[in-house]
C-alpha cells in the first residue's frame, strides 16, 4: 500500500466512499446496518479484543455487509472476554463471549450472513448495554 | 498489557466515559532524558480530591459492574518498571489528565504497538468527541484532529472502514 500522508489522502477517501454509498443507497442507512459493539475495558482489551475489532472492521468491509463496528466498555462479563454485542436489523442485540478473530469470524460467516446462531451466547442480556449503569 | 497503544485504548475509555468533549492525547519524546512521556487531557467531568487520591488503587472504580479497576494501576505500574512515573490531574466539572513517563532505553519499556490503530479505533467509536493527537520525537512532529478530518469528510462517517484504515495508516506512518 502507498504511503498515505495528508488530508489530500483522505479527500480522495471521501469521494471514493461516496461513490460507493449512492450504488448502495438504501442498505446505508442506520436501521439497515449491522451494528457490534466490542467491550473494550481494561478486561477486554487484556484478552485481546483490539485484535477482534480490528478484524471485524477489516473483515465485514471485505465482505461488502454494511455495518458499524464501535467500542463500549465492560459489559460486566469480565470472565468471558473478549465480548461483542451484535444487533441485526430489526433483531434483539445478542451477546457473544471468548471471541477470538476465527469465533468472529464464524459469527460473521453464520449468525450474520444466516441467521444461524453459534456456540458462545451469553444469555440473560434482557438489557441492552445503554440501560446498563456502568 | 502488551504494548502502550493497548493502554492508551484503555485510558481514553475512561475520558470518553467522563463525557469529554475534547481530548488531548501526547506522545512526546525527550531525547536529552530518553523519556517518552504519553498524556491524555480531557475535559470530561472529572474527578473529586478523594477520588483522584484513590484512583490508582485497583479495588476503586466508578463502575457498578465490577469492584475493580485495572487501568490506572497497570499503567502506573508499567511506567515505574522502568523508572519513570506516573500523575493524574483532575478537578470537578473540569477535566482529567493523566500522564506516564517512561525510560523508552529501560528493559522494561514496552513497545509502542499498534497506535495508530487504538486512536482510528477510538477515534471512530465516538465521533462526537473531538480528539487531537499530538507526536514529536527529535526534528519528527505530526499532529491529527478530528476537527480537521470531519471538515474534509463532510458528513462521511469517521466510523467508515476505509476512513478507519486511513487514521491508522497516517499516524503510524508519521511516528515511525
Amino acid at each position: 500500500m502507498n504511503k498515505i500522508k495528508s488530508l489530500d489522502d483522505l479527500r480522495k477517501i471521501k469521494a471514493d466512499v461516496e461513490g460507493k454509498m449512492k450504488l448502495r443507497e438504501h442498505s446505508e442507512n442506520a436501521e439497515n446496518l449491522v451494528q457490534i459493539k466490542v467491550a473494550m475495558a481494561t478486561c477486554g482489551i487484556a484478552s485481546g479484543a483490539k485484535t477482534v475489532m480490528d478484524f471485524l472492521v477489516s473483515d465485514l468491509d471485505k465482505r461488502n455487509i454494511p455495518a458499524v463496528v464501535t467500542q463500549t466498555g465492560c459489559m460486566g462479563y469480565c470472565y468471558a472476554e473478549p465480548t461483542i454485542e451484535v444487533t441485526k436489523p430489526g433483531e434483539e442485540p445478542i451477546v457473544f463471549g471468548y471471541v477470538d478473530t476465527k469465533k468472529a469470524e464464524e459469527i460473521i460467516t453464520k449468525y450474520i450472513l444466516t441467521g444461524e446462531l453459534v456456540d458462545g451466547i451469553i444469555p440473560v442480556n434482557y438489557e441492552k448495554i445503554e440501560d446498563k449503569k456502568n | 498489557m502488551k504494548d502502550l497503544s493497548l493502554h492508551l485504548i484503555d485510558i481514553l475509555q475512561n475520558s470518553t466515559r467522563a463525557e469529554a468533549t475534547e481530548v488531548y492525547v501526547g506522545l512526546i519524546y525527550n531525547e536529552t532524558d530518553k523519556t517518552l512521556t504519553l498524556s491524555i487531557k480531557d475535559n470530561g467531568k472529572g474527578m473529586s480530591a478523594e477520588m483522584v487520591k484513590n484512583v490508582t488503587d485497583p479495588f476503586c472504580t466508578s463502575r457498578t459492574t465490577r469492584k475493580v479497576g485495572l487501568g490506572i494501576p497497570l499503567l502506573k505500574q508499567n511506567a515505574e518498571k522502568t523508572e519513570g512515573n506516573f500523575q493524574i490531574k483532575s478537578e470537578l466539572n473540569q477535566g482529567t489528565t493523566v500522564s506516564a513517563v517512561f525510560k523508552y532505553e529501560h528493559v522494561d519499556m514496552l513497545p509502542l504497538g499498534d497506535i495508530g490503530g487504538a486512536m482510528a479505533l477510538t477515534i471512530s467509536s465516538w465521533e462526537k468527541t473531538e480528539f487531537e493527537f499530538d507526536y514529536k520525537k527529535g526534528d519528527n512532529e505530526f499532529n491529527l484532529k478530528t476537527q480537521d478530518m470531519k471538515e474534509v469528510l463532510e458528513g462521511v462517517p469517521l466510523s467508515n472502514p476505509q476512513v478507519i484504515n486511513y487514521i491508522k495508516e497516517i499516524i503510524n506512518e508519521n511516528i515511525k
